[in-house]
């Protein structure tokens, strides 16, 4: 260019950096409708809209596949089967299993069996609804206990030990064994999958894709057509939602609207009708839990065996890292001396089940806290006692069932600082009296920790890519690898990239998530987004920031330790400076390079599966809760009343993003644990399929007094800016709700009983729990 | 022709498919794509947007499911997404007030929320945490956990701004009035599928003998998932909406008597007022999107089991005025629902009006049981009409929803609670008899040996209540 653009604002705002709680990078967007999702750009001329054709049986074969229908239908303009898939048809993530289309056998109901692109969306759905698919059905495989006893696995078993936990159950004063159920989760983000797929030069693709892994999206693309990785882009700008349901499972939909964009010449756009949506898409493992453990007198835990059974669907998807996390998990916040932990994946008949915030965590730690619960019992004590007592604690205390030492443990000091918060004894005692003269309803509390591990528990995932433009007005473009789903991930990069090169937020664009601008990068998941993406913008932006000194110290020649930045200025002296633009303009006229790319891993993790010992984690995050709930003993409704939250974030990048990941992780986890309740059908067929009977909790749900504090520590190990992960941990703070159902429940019987309340705690189990307790309590004649 | 107004720009259609749904029309045909779809089947709220309609000089807002409504619906309305809450560039109070707050985080659901608070700030400037929560129970949101949500629509309390709509609302109103005055009937075609909006209850009569193939459209929330769901695709609609002689609520002899058209929204202060029990049911039939469309006679006429009126209506005997032609009738409840989604309308029938009785000073309870508090389909429905002479029962009527495969009436228990003092003794026989009236059904939303549990709860709940001795809440809706 010949001419720079004019440079203005001298001095700007840079209180809304790092640790400020700045909105939203899209708030204004969000709330004017002016923010674009898949769905919402403009289609190039002449798009076609696409659906999918399942079968809905859940296990066979299918005989006969007619389409004659289909391809007559109005406005169809292409219709794609197995056969025309020129490059792979498989697109299981990590193993083989998930069959783009099949034109044989059946494993689930709701598999895709072929795709119809027409003029319009309601063309296609209607066309797919003329298909004559004749299957030989065969009574599809739904008990998870079933395929446990028969082990039907997608994968191979895992086993973590420490000691001899068989020796130290049995030689404990006091034994339990028990076993749980723990439902599913269906992700119900609000904005469906969808992708959008436009015919490029050299039969190369671009997708825009609401996907939280853009990269594979990129590389499966490539695959099913057949063309090299680099001919196909991946753009992502935002999701409506993500939760861990578009990790793997965006790529079917990115890959058939590929396939039909080739086929037709045209640009193709595939959104799943909500209909569609729910049948077609892998949900939160449901888990299958036991434990036997022995402990004292006190309740002190001396030995556990524990197995958790993740009931995975048809296909492996991400089952065998999600039912490792799930035994990661089982301890949570708890030192057992001897431990046995064992982890089964079992397939069956029905859609693949998936990721979903906490991976697997926080079923792991439903077995943990239920045995937390049945020990206070036992031993006639408060259950916090008993949590308390078996919290991992220093040297001795330390080590989890997978080796690694517990460091930086400050869940003691958090757990008592929220006890006296909450006011948790004086509300006990309240409570207690308060159910003594209620006949009908029964109030119940619960405190419950979370101890969550931070990293992607296979190695190479953690790594991240940045790249940052800055021009010659001084405006900024930042990219990096991590996908915004709401989270908030692209305002905490923003705020970092702000930090470290002092300037205003404002100045900094954020663009979409491409594949042709950070490559080869990890699904954003884990909860890992800012730290690994976070440190990579910063250190793409203090590359600028050393070149942009080094060339203002040369032209102004002073040592590159002398240069500054501050307040959007770049000083040179005391009190001689030039604003970013100018300096930027000065790198320019320089030809110094204004663009840098920033690359992270995180250091220390590892961990051998073969002697399942290591160190999987960087850090753990934590945090508590209590929940006070009251219950009606007529339905089994009930109300969470009041809810507070004391949360370790480590040094907050931006209080109001982490808040809402707390609040808005605590309520889906509520969800999760209450009113969320999936449910096939004998023939395997999904019956909770539309969210008017599959309930997420809507806004009368959230209680009327619900307190979130940050504990205030910095992260002791070199995270970005001593921050911590906040995606998922949280969703695990609301087990303290189910606990708290438990309590009302064991009111009825003095505590003396210990209800066994499988998930999700819908009015009818809560009832059938309170049948089941007062039955129990005339058995031990305690009421 | 169908004519309404799209913010201050008017629109005229007249071909377009008679079930052209209002978030399509936007979307596609008027490429304004903030406004979102989530569900398609009027449960999620993302795709909320506001009606206005004259009233007096000005304008009632209301907000709908757009998914749910079909676009010949608008006639004479002002369709408000959106996009058109901003002024100057400035975001509209409610916008900035979720901005401030952080209400948003994917957004996907922002949109709703905004036009579902932004119908709530036309309609209170003063609402409670409960009114909020009303407003906005139609509108799930899966990332915030909704507390920023209700803080931003709290934190508006007491706003004395005016917004852009305010400067205007007379105008529009006069404008609107217009396309009313010179088009009192409306109408599309396409393909020879066609929507007619009629203005008088003759105007239907007529249609109905002439289109005998005719769905009639009142609310449309049921009725609009045969279309987004199923993908059916009805040939006539007749949209009862404009017809001023269904839209009345009166109160005559000691009965209310509630035109065919009246949305649950209008209905509601009536029903409060005459029969509590039945107006606080309202407060958790569907949301207020859903209120804001759904009729009482639309809840009748498509029979559902599982609909949370009928049960309150079969308990208080209330009585259908049906025409067809030129022939009225009126039907009783309990002749009304002859099978599963099935019922004695006559071919070409529809309901005038429904007639509820308001019982002197019975025993009359409404209990809903359900999964989760706001916008669920009840496991069971129940309504109570007790008439007692010192402590005895001597007449009964309980309906009951989710029981059966239609809303049916409970004989049996009813005959055993004649005769017998209204307490825990006195109900056992009741309570053992709904087992043999009712044989339910498991299914997604209960079990049936859950249903008979909880129906028989449900009486003793009843009993307890009915003890003024105790002060002790009975309900956890009631806890505070």
């Amino acid at each position: 260019m010949r001419n720079l653009a004019p440079v203005t604002d001298a001095i700007c705002k840079t209180t809304d950096s790092a640790g400020a709680p700045r909105a939203h990078e899209s708030a204004a967007k969000h709330v004017s409708g002016k923010a674009f999702y898949v769905d919402d750009i403009i289609e190039p001329r002449g798009t076609l809209y696409a659906a999918v054709g399942y079968a809905d049986i859940a296990r066979g074969h299918i005989r006969t596949l007619d389409l004659s229908g289909v391809r007559s239908s109005e406005g169809v303009v292409g219709v794609l089967e197995l056969d025309d898939i020129p490059g792979i048809t498989d697109v299981g993530p990590v193993f083989p299993g998930d069959p783009l289309l099949s034109a044989d056998e059946i494993r689930y109901a709701g598999q895709p069996v072929f795709a119809v692109a027409a003029q319009t969306e309601l063309q296609a759905r209607q066309a797919v609804k003329r298909a004559v698919i004749d299957c030989e059905s065969r009574a599809p495989l739904l008990d998870v206990e079933k395929a446990l006893n028969e082990k039907q696995f997608v994968r191979p078993s895992h086993s973590m030990r420490r000691g001899d936990a068989r020796k130290a159950i049995t030689e404990a004063p006091l034994r339990l064994e028990a076993q749980q159920h723990v439902g599913g989760q269906e992700h119900f983000y609000l904005e469906g999958q969808v992708s959008l797929a436009v015919p490029a030069e050299d039969g190369g693709m671009l997708i825009y894709s609401s996907t939280q892994h853009p990269s594979e999206v990129q590389k499966l693309v490539a695959e099913v057509l057949g063309i090299p990785v680099n001919r196909v882009t991946v753009d992502m700008r935002r999701m409506g939602g993500g939760f861990g349901g578009k990790e793997t499972q965006a790529a079917p939909w990115a890959c058939l609207a590929a396939l039909l964009a080739r086929k037709t010449g045209r640009a193709v756009k595939l959104r799943l009708p909500r209909c569609d949506d729910m049948p077609m898409t892998g949900k939160r493992h449901p888990f299958f839990n036991r434990y036997e453990i022995g402990f004292d007198l006190q309740g002190r835990l001396l030995g556990a065996e524990i197995t958790v059974t993740g009931n995975c669907g048809h296909s492996p998807d991400l089952s065998d890292a999600i039912v490792d996390r799930a035994m990661f998990h089982s301890d949570n916040a708890y030192f057992i001396p001897d431990v046995a932990i064992d982890g089964h994946r079992c397939m069956t008949n029905t859609v693949s089940h998936t990721a979903f915030r906490g991976f697997g965590g926080p079923q792991g730690m439903m077995i943990i806290e239920r045995a937390m619960d049945d020990i206070a019992r036992a031993v006639g004590r408060d259950p916090l006692d008993i949590r308390k007592l078996n919290l991992y604690g220093t040297k001795g205390r330390d080590l989890t069932p997978y080796h690694q030492q517990v460091e930086h443990n400050l869940l003691p000091e958090l757990i008592d600082q929220l006890e006296r918060s909450s006011r948790y004894r004086e509300r006990r005692a309240e409570i207690t009296a308060w159910n003594a003269k209620n006949r009908v309803l029964k109030r119940g509390l619960a405190l419950t920790p979370v101890k969550f591990g931070i990293s992607f528990t296979l190695q190479h995932l953690n790594q991240a890519g940045a790249l940052i433009h800055i021009y010659t007005d001084g405006s900024i473009q930042l990219n990096h690898g991590g996908t915004e789903m709401g989270q908030g991930l692209h305002t905490k990069v923003l705020q970092i990239v702000a930090e470290t090169l002092a300037v205003s937020p404002d100045q900094i664009e954020i663009t979409a998530t491409r594949t042709d601008k950070v490559p080869n990068t990890s699904p954003t998941a884990a909860s890992s987004g800012t730290d690994l993406n976070g440190q990579a913008a910063r250190n793409a932006a203090l590359t600028l920031k050393q070149r942009i000194s080094e060339c203002v110290a040369e032209q102004k020649q002073v040592a590159v330790e002398a240069i500054r930045f501050t307040s959007g200025q770049v000083f040179w002296s005391d009190n001689e400076s030039m604003s970013f633009a100018e300096a930027a303009q000065l790198a320019y006229l320089n030809r110094v390079s204004l663009s840098a790319t920033g690359y992270y891993r995180t250091p220390k993790i590892w961990y051998d599966r073969e002697s399942a010992k290591g160190r999987p984690f960087f850090y753990f995050a934590n945090g508590a809760a209590v929940s006070e709930v009251v219950i009606d003993t007529l339905t089994g409704e009930y109300r969470v009343l009041a809810v507070d939250i004391l949360h370790d974030v480590g040094r907050s990048l931006n209080p109001a993003v982490d808040r809402g990941q707390i609040e808005g992780g605590f309520i889906q986890g509520m969800g999760w644990l209450t009113t969320e309740e999936l449910k096939w059908n004998a023939e395997g067929v999904l019956i909770s399929n539309s969210p008017a009977n599959y309930k997420i909790p809507a806004v009368s749900d959230t209680p009327a007094h619900f307190r979130v504090d940050l504990f205030k520590r910095d992260n002791e190990e070199e995270t970005v800016y001593n921050s911590k992960a906040v995606g998922e941990p949280p969703f695990m703070l609301a087990i303290s709700v189910w606990s708290a159902l438990r309590d009302a429940i064991a009111s009825l019987a003095d505590y003396r009983v210990s209800p066994a309340l499988d998930t999700p705690a819908t009015p009818e189990r809560v009832l059938g729990a309170v049948t089941e307790t007062r039955k129990q309590a005339a058995e031990k004649g305690a009421i | 022709m169908i004519r309404f107004l799209l913010n201050e720009q008017d629109v005229t259609l007249e071909s377009c498919a008679p079930d052209l749904s209002v978030l399509d029309y936007l979307r596609t045909i008027a490429v304004q794509r903030g406004t979102k779809e989530g569900c398609a089947s009027g449960d999620c709220g993302a795709c909320t947007v506001v009606v206005a309609e004259p009233s007096g000089d000005g304008l009632s807002y209301t907000s709908v499911n757009s998914c749910i409504t079909f676009v010949g619906t608008l006639h004479g309305k002002q369709l408000l997404t959106v996009e058109h809450l901003e002024a100057d560039g400035r975001l509209h109070p409610v916008q900035q007030a979720m901005v401030d707050f952080h209400g948003s985080q994917c957004g996907f659901c922002t949109p709703g929320f905004i036009m579902s608070m932004f119908a709530l700030y036309k309609r209170d400037r003063q609402p409670t945490r409960a009114e909020v929560e009303r407003s906005l129970s139609g509108n799930l949101c899966r990332c915030t956990g909704y507390r920023p949500i209700i803080d931003a629509a709290l934190s508006l309390a007491g706003a004395s701004v005016e917004d852009q709509h305010a400067l205007r609302e007379e105008a529009v109103s006069t404008r609107l009035k217009k396309i009313r005055a010179d088009h009192p009937s409306g109408s599309l075609e396409c393909g020879g599928r066609r929507f007619f909006l009629p203005a008088t209850c003759d105007e239907l009569a007529a249609l109905l003998q002439a289109y005998p193939q005719a769905q009639l459209l009142a609310g449309g929330t049921d009725l609009a998932l045969s279309v987004t769901q199923q993908l059916k695709q009805p040939a006539v609609l007749i949209y009862t909406g404009g017809i001023a002689e269904l839209s009345i609520i009166e109160e005559r002899n000691n009965c209310l008597l509630v035109g065919a058209a009246v949305s649950y929204t209008r209905l509601e202060s009536a029903l409060k007022q005459h029969l509590p029990a039945f107006g606080h049911l309202l407060d958790r039939l569907g949301s207020l999107q859903v209120r804001n469309q759904g009729t009482l006679a639309g809840n009748l006429a498509n029979a559902s089991p599982i609909g949370d009126t009928p049960p309150v209506l079969l308990a208080l005997d209330a009585k259908l005025h049906i025409r067809s032609g030129n022939h009225c009738e009126v039907i009783g409840i309990d002749d009304f629902f002859t099978g599963y989604r099935q019922t004695a309308l006559p071919a070409n029938g529809f309901i005038e009006q429904i007639q509820i009785p308001v019982p002197d000073d019975n025993l009359f309870k409404v209990y809903k049981v359900s999964k989760r508090f706001d916008d669920d389909i009840s496991a069971v429905c129940a309504a109570f009409n007790i008439t007692l002479s010192e402590g005895v029962v001597t007449a009964a009527r309980l309906g009951f929803g989710g029981m059966a495969a239609t809303p049916a009436r409970a004989l049996n228990a009813e005959q055993a609670l004649i005769g017998r003092p209204f307490d825990e003794q006195g109900i056992l026989a009741a309570q053992d008899a709904l087992e043999r009236d009712f044989s339910p059904i498991d299914d997604v939303r209960a079990s049936a040996g859950y249903r008979l549990e909880v129906a028989r709860n449900l009486l003793l709940r009843a009993v307890l209540e009915q003890d003024q001795l105790s002060d002790e809440p009975l309900e956890v809706a009631h806890y505070a």
